[in-house]
């Protein structure tokens, strides 16, 4: 039928591993990433990788293999500044991770990679968001989200995606959390522990935020309703996916736009 | 001309490398051949890539230090001193890379006896108008080519210039000085 089943198992692993998202605004591009853990005694996993001063990575699948490309990646960058002192440009960072990946989709004996990445960079096109995969396609996105019940995240960016360009870099993150948080399940909330962000910008060079600083952003949507996290009662408005869920008895304002004047810094 | 063999007077010693960057060499001629072809087939790959990026003076010149290094460190090197020049975010550059790897960048370079005799004619110069117009540093380039062909025994009255401002990368050939040999006849035994 014209498919590579290899191929298809690999993306499996990438659905299956958790959450990350990614988007940019005009000035900055961002990654934020849902960190799972295997057990209740292991710590949980990192996601998000630093590549380069202007470039990172958030991971989803196969952790091995993704340490793999992001060497790979790092060993690029650090060859073209040494070459031509000058950063790599993301766009041919991503196109060799490409090639890179596609050479093991056909040659006997290897399997394709099992991870999927959302690369995060700044160069002097601007900032940057790709996608890419086992198959070795790759995808420049304005915003993107991969892993575990992503489709969510996509969903609440796609609605949103107007408002990226002239974002700031706080209300930026603001969503990224925000569609972060559509893929969690149930009574299941953002924490400091399980929750990593990344971003890189013009005059930001690529910085991770983890544990405790993660915590002033979460602050910033805490409280939000969440079109997920809402009551039995309101069963039926939750299964249509509305940004956030209209409760009319709730004093609090449930539109995220509105929601952003009050929360202004 | 070509060095110690003026018989060649037409060679060109300036080459284009993009809108924004070229190079002048000196030195072994085979040597320009070979790394003008290398330049021109990357910068043909380049235009390939079609992605809007394109090699930058600083970085030609960041290449083309550790090519240079690379090959003297590999007792092989290219027998050349190359001179790169043009405009990177709107400002001028022009750096020095010679056989042995050195290399550095300043306002004014020069190679060979242009480091003698015209590099401190350029220095005075810069030092007394950074801000020069393009008319008159060409004129003052005029000068010095004019005292290197007074003073050096093996040139010839004519050269080429390349200019690279932020509108492109233009090459001016050739280009013949103004010049006066009355002071021939204060020489003894000549008439």
């Amino acid at each position: 039928q014209g498919r590579i089943h290899q191929i298809e198992y690999a993306m499996e692993a990438v659905k299956q591993g958790s959450a990350t998202v990614g988007l940019k605004s005009k000035s900055h591009a961002i990654l934020v990433a849902l960190k799972r853990a295997s057990s209740e005694l292991a710590a949980h996993q990192k996601k998000i990788i630093p590549i380069d001063d202007h470039i990172g990575v958030s991971i989803a699948g196969l952790t091995a293999d993704a340490r793999l490309l992001s060497n790979f990646m790092r060993s690029e960058c650090l060859n073209s500044r040494y070459a031509y002192d000058s950063p790599l440009p993301v766009s041919r960072l991503v196109s060799a991770v490409g090639n890179k990946s596609q050479i093991p989709t056909q040659r006997y004996g290897r399997r394709p990679f099992g991870v999927g990445l959302l690369v995060a960079g700044y160069d002097d096109q601007g900032p940057h968001i790709y996608q890419t995969c086992p198959s070795a396609n790759y995808y420049d996105c304005k915003a993107m989200a991969i892993g575990a019940r992503s489709q969510s995240a996509r969903t609440y960016v796609e609605k949103h995606l107007d408002k990226f360009l002239e974002c700031s870099l706080d209300e930026l993150i603001k969503h990224g959390l925000r569609a972060l948080r559509e893929t969690l399940p149930q009574e299941v909330e953002l924490t400091t522990k399980n929750c990593s962000l990344g971003i890189v910008g013009k005059d930001m060079e690529f910085t991770i935020y983890d544990d405790d600083d993660v915590q002033k952003y979460l602050a910033m949507i805490e409280g939000e309703e969440r079109s997920r996290a809402a009551p039995p009662a309101d069963q039926a408005a939750m299964d249509t996916q509305e940004g956030e869920g209209q409760q009319p008895a709730d004093p609090q304002p449930a539109d995220p736009a509105v929601e952003e004047q009050g929360m202004e810094h | 001309s070509y060095g110690a063999l003026a018989r060649y007077r037409n060679l060109s010693r300036v080459m284009k490398v993009n809108d924004s960057a070229a190079i002048g060499i000196s030195g072994d001629y085979a040597d320009y051949q070979f790394m003008k072809s290398v330049i021109e087939q990357r910068v043909i790959d380049e235009e390939c890539l079609n992605d809007g990026f394109q090699y930058t003076p600083k970085s030609l010149f960041s290449w083309m230090t550790r090519v240079l290094y690379n090959r003297r460190s590999n007792f092989n090197p290219l027998w050349n001193t190359f001179i790169v020049g043009g405009v990177q975010d709107g400002e001028p550059f022009l750096g020095y890379i010679d056989k042995i790897g050195v290399a550095y960048n300043d306002p004014t370079i020069a190679s060979g006896y242009g480091a003698y005799i015209a590099a401190p004619l350029l220095r005075d110069a810069f030092e007394a108008n950074p801000k020069m117009s393009l008319a008159e540093a060409e004129k003052k380039i005029d000068e010095c080519m004019k005292v290197l062909y007074y003073r050096d025994a093996r040139s010839l009255n004519k050269y080429e210039v390349a200019i690279v401002t932020k509108d492109g990368t233009m090459i001016k050939s050739p280009i013949v000085s103004e010049t006066n040999w009355e002071v021939a006849h204060m020489i003894k035994g000549y008439e």
